[in-house]
């Protein structure tokens, strides 16, 4: 009952203004309009031109307030060393262009005002002036060229090669959660396959890289503060992206070729909690590549510890060897490595049979 | 001399052919199968208007989805089916359906074949002065390729698995494996078969555009003459020409990694339990594929908007384009700039660093032609006596949106900052605004301006004024709050925001955005009201009602086939002589005439001169080059027009 009062209202209303503006339209014809003596300036003409000064005033008026009101929240606290640089030199990029904006809609709604049409005025015949154009030709290019200039030495540092002493992560990207890889004892991350991947083996190690004996999984991407973080990164069936916010990181991880991105944390999860005063605040890893249906929910958490807390808690991981989690898996690694892949995965109660096997390999 | 001679004697030839049979046309021929480029030029402008308010309606949906996630969308039912759940919200894949056929729809349907196929079509022979295209024919199987290619996508919305649903951008794997999402089975097939027709499309146009600007163009109108609307479409038509075959090909290799177990994108990939056999594959070499034409489309649908700008702040701010030759050389360096720009959309793929550099570069070089049009429609505002018809306000509205949502490109051009701002409404904000909303308001303000010649009638100023202020306010109230969402770092392409910490501020931001986008919507009616009304109900329009120097406006109220009842008309002269001042021996003169005389004389003075006035007729405003070429017109133009 209400919907069908609701459409009929819509449709009175409806009928109400097109028969309202048929009469206007009807009044016109009958009053004077002839078509001869059309004219494109019209009574609301000079309207339009203090229409256009009012929505630059008020326009601006919001702009400026909303920015600077609520710069502390649309600014996410940046957590990363070059996070700094980035951001220094979004600022610098910010004041340009918000300048250039102020002072050229200024300009073209002024001009809109200030020309508007008036009888008897004549337009000024202005078809060009060479000097002009060629002020603002080299004006922009040499701003440009200054703004590129900046960025490209940061991108340059950015995206170089990772330091030596970087902590080594491995980040694949799956419909749809993360998934990360430790290097574990040897420091050095073991080969993958795309073929060795099954509902276990989530990342696909490759058990016959024998540096691979001793990398552990873990659920969250713990990294340390204040030293260099080195994520490799892979998709395993559709593209995804690693983005987070607050280190201004992001790159995207694609099935078939590795990408990687290093940054160093500054802020620790513990500090980040105290300076936002939220102390369930975590950083989120976000998946920001398009990636099926629950792209929006694909979400990691990075931990950020202090250097001897996050010491502490890879003595603890490493112990999980994936290996040691997964002993099956100790069939796929090839016969004569399987000794040497038990000590690295720190598997250490073999079983009597198992003993048996090996003292029979051992003494062939 | 005597080449024009054949060709003005074939013209008229022509013209006589035309008076025999122009009235024997059937409905059929007449407004369906048409080969009269008025008319298809007409129907393209309706199918783009049929698909801005498909795809206008199709970003509704999942702005409420955005703005309001509780809201109960059970109503939407009848029409949405099994994509509202049982909970009464929208399905999340199917959110992604909407957000890939929004962009779509709106990027080729509307803004590239609904603003370049009508324009283009309309006004290349009237403003060059010729009776049709070069082929007519081609013309005709131009809309219709376009045509069957609105169906086959049409047909794709309403499927059982649902459109395609990976982004207007279709990156594989994404696109190429049913497995990963539901609308990369059929609808994806769709998907492509509907592109590849509109390709087609797109390419017998451009071809036609070309020719016809080059071959056809009238006694008198050297490229130097040209409307820079001409200029735009020609430009326009070549960048689709070279990049659409591209897209063509990136589409066909996705068509095989599909269906015939091709590898061109695939690698190393496992889905669904099990690891396909696809090895050696790139999905980047898709991205540098698809965005070779990517990024040259954007400036497909932008110049076509700007040249047709160009030409309506001229008329109305009743004074020559500011810096004509300026105009065309920035858009002829846009035009080349745009091939060597793609990668920039690429900075975080992976993508090797270097390659990220050069693109940086060469994306900020492109910034400076695009300051230096910014610049000059500004420069052509000054000292004017702006009239300020709906098309006027459309096209100082798109100036304002290009200078804005232009100078957020310059954020994410450069490499270092996209790191962060890449994927977000940061992004969907620029772009929005410096060529979605700019080149649609391009589109409505020649729809203004144009309508009188399309239909021989006016459209209602007031409704056009209150259109524009609806429109203009309520876009800027759309697509301003999401720079500041992005700039927090929300994803582009979320169904929700809920599952992020990070992001749960800013919901009574979107929830705004979404009212400003139904009230923006809304207001379209205005216009499809004062469009099919004037149609057929809105007062008769005088042949030349803005008081234009283009040759569009020297045919009749309403041009029939042929364009010119008599022959056609000759240039003399440039298109922008408004408001040209008398010359000093002209003032001279008139200092020394009596004053009743003399202001005889000035009441005479009109604020512009068509391009069918020779110099040779207006010796009180010719500069002394001008009277130059005035001597010359009497062995040549002048003769002609005799003859």
């Amino acid at each position: 009952m209400l919907t069908i009062i609701v459409v009929l209202a819509v449709v009175l209303i409806l009928a109400v203004l097109f028969t309202a503006y048929r009469v206007t339209a009807l009044v016109d014809v009958v009053k004077k309009r002839k078509d001869e003596d059309f004219s494109a300036v019209t009574k609301s003409n000079s309207w339009q031109g203090i229409l256009f000064m009012l929505f630059l005033v008020i326009g601006f008026g919001y702009f400026f307030y909303f920015s600077i009101n609520e710069a502390d929240v649309y600014n996410l606290p940046i957590a990363s060393e070059h996070g700094v640089i980035v951001e220094n030199l979004f600022s610098i990029t910010m004041y340009v262009t918000v300048f250039v904006f102020v002072v050229t809609q200024i300009f073209l709604f002024g001009f809109g005002w200030k020309y508007r049409y008036k009888k008897g005025n004549q337009a000024h015949y202005y078809p060009h002036n060479n000097t002009l154009e060629l002020v603002w030709t080299i004006v922009p290019a040499i701003v440009l060229a200054w703004l590129i200039i900046g960025g490209l030495r940061e991108w340059n540092n950015i995206t170089g090669p990772a330091p030596e002493e970087s902590e080594v992560v491995e980040v694949m990207g799956y419909q749809y959660a993360w998934a990360f890889r430790y290097p574990g004892k040897d420091k050095q991350l073991g080969g993958y396959d795309f073929r060795m991947i099954d509902a276990i083996n989530a990342v696909g190690i490759d058990l016959k890289d024998q540096s691979g004996h001793d990398d552990f999984m873990a659920t969250q991407l713990v990294i340390p503060k204040g030293k260099p973080v080195h994520l490799q990164i892979r998709g395993r069936d559709v593209i995804h992206s690693v983005y987070n916010p607050h280190f201004r990181i992001q790159m995207n991880a694609v099935p078939g070729m590795p990408t990687r991105f290093w940054f160093t944390p500054t802020v620790s999860t513990a500090e980040m909690r105290e300076k936002t005063g939220n102390p369930d605040f975590n950083y989120e890893l976000v998946c920001n590549k398009i990636c099926g249906k629950g792209h929006y929910s694909m979400k990691g958490i990075i931990t950020v510890l202090d250097q001897d807390e996050y010491d502490q808690w890879y003595q603890e991981s490493q112990e999980n060897t994936f290996l040691k989690q997964n002993p099956d898996y100790l069939t796929k690694v090839p016969a004569d490595l399987r000794e040497a892949a038990k000590i690295a995965a720190g598997i250490e109660n073999i079983t009597e049979k198992q003993k048996v096997t090996t003292a029979l390999s051992s003494s062939k | 001399m005597s080449v024009t001679d054949i060709q003005l004697q074939e013209d008229l030839d022509h013209h006589d052919d035309h008076h025999d049979d122009h009235h024997e046309l059937g409905f059929v021929s007449k407004y369906i199968f048409s080969t009269d480029h008025k008319t298809i030029g007409k129907q393209f402008l309706i199918t783009g208007i049929f698909w801005a308010l498909i795809g206008g309606g199709l970003s509704l949906v999942f702005r409420l989805q955005l703005g309001f996630p509780d809201m109960s969308l059970e109503w939407m039912r009848p029409l949405m089916g099994k994509w509202i759940t049982e909970a009464g919200q929208l399905d999340a894949e199917f959110y992604l359906a909407l957000v890939t056929m929004h962009g779509t729809i709106m990027v080729f349907f509307v803004l590239t074949a609904g603003l370049s196929g009508t324009f283009s079509n309309f006004l290349i022979p009237l403003q060059i002065g010729a009776r049709d295209m070069a082929s007519g024919f081609m013309n005709m199987l131009s809309y219709w390729f376009f045509f069957a290619s609105s169906v086959v996508m049409f047909i794709s919305l309403f499927i059982e698995t649902g459109p395609a649903a990976g982004g207007w951008t279709v990156y594989p794997p994404l696109s190429a494996l049913p497995q990963a999402i539901q609308g990369s089975a059929a609808g994806m097939t769709l998907w492509l078969v509907s592109m590849a027709l509109f390709i087609a499309s797109t390419l017998l146009g451009g071809i036609n555009y070309i020719t016809t600007v080059i071959n056809l163009r009238t006694t008198g109108m050297s490229f130097s003459r040209l409307p820079l609307t001409i200029w735009a479409f020609f430009i326009t038509a070549i960048l689709g020409l070279l990049s659409f075959p591209v897209l063509l090909s990136a589409a066909l290799l996705l068509i095989f990694d599909r269906s015939f177990g091709t590898s061109f994108y695939l690698s190393d990939i496992y889905i669904a339990g099990e690891a396909l056999p696809n090895v050696g594959g790139s999905p980047i070499l898709y991205q540098h594929l698809f965005w070779f034409l990517g990024h040259p489309e954007v400036y497909i649908i932008i110049l076509p908007a700007l040249g047709i700008t160009s030409e309506i702040i001229a008329t109305n701010a009743r004074k020559p384009i500011f810096g004509y030759k300026a105009m065309i050389g920035s858009m002829l360096g846009i035009g080349f700039l745009s091939f060597i720009v793609w990668a920039h959309h690429m900075f975080v793929t992976g993508m090797n660093p270097f390659l990220g550099s050069v693109f940086t570069i060469l994306t900020l070089v492109i910034a400076v032609p695009s300051a230096i049009k910014a610049f000059n429609y500004i420069t052509t505002l000054w000292k004017g006596n702006i009239v300020f018809t709906p098309a006027m306000l459309f096209s100082i509205g798109l100036v304002s949106f290009f200078i804005s949502g232009g100078l957020t490109g310059l954020f994410l051009g450069n490499s270092v900052l996209d790191i962060n701002l890449h994927d977000t409404y940061f992004v969907v904000a620029h772009f929005h605004l410096v060529m979605g909303s700019a080149a649609f308001f391009g589109l409505v303000a020649g729809v203004y301006h144009w309508f009188p010649k399309m239909f021989g009638r006016m459209m209602d100023d007031g409704l056009g004024k209150v259109h524009f202020w609806l429109s203009f306010v309520g876009i800027y109230l759309v697509f301003f709050p999401l720079h500041y969402i992005g700039i927090a770092g929300f994803p582009r392409r979320y169904y929700s925001f809920t599952s992020f910490d990070t992001f749960s501020i800013y919901t009574d931001l979107n929830a705004f955005v979404t009212v400003a986008a139904i009230v923006t919507f809304a207001a379209q009616f205005i216009f499809l009201f004062n469009f099919f009304y004037s149609m057929y109900r809105g007062r008769l329009a005088p042949a030349n009602p803005w008081g234009s120097n283009t040759l569009e406006w020297t045919t009749p109220r309403y041009p029939q086939h042929g364009n010119w009842p008599g022959a056609i008309p000759s240039v003399y002269r440039w298109p922008y002589d408004y408001s040209k001042p008398f010359n000093v021996e002209h003032i001279k003169k008139l200092e020394a005439m009596p004053e009743k005389e003399r202001e005889a004389e000035i009441a005479k003075w009109q604020d512009f001169i068509p391009q069918t006035q020779p110099y040779t007729l207006t010796p009180e405003t010719n500069l002394s080059h001008e009277n130059e070429i005035a001597k010359s017109e009497d062995q040549a133009g002048v003769e002609k027009v005799n003859a």
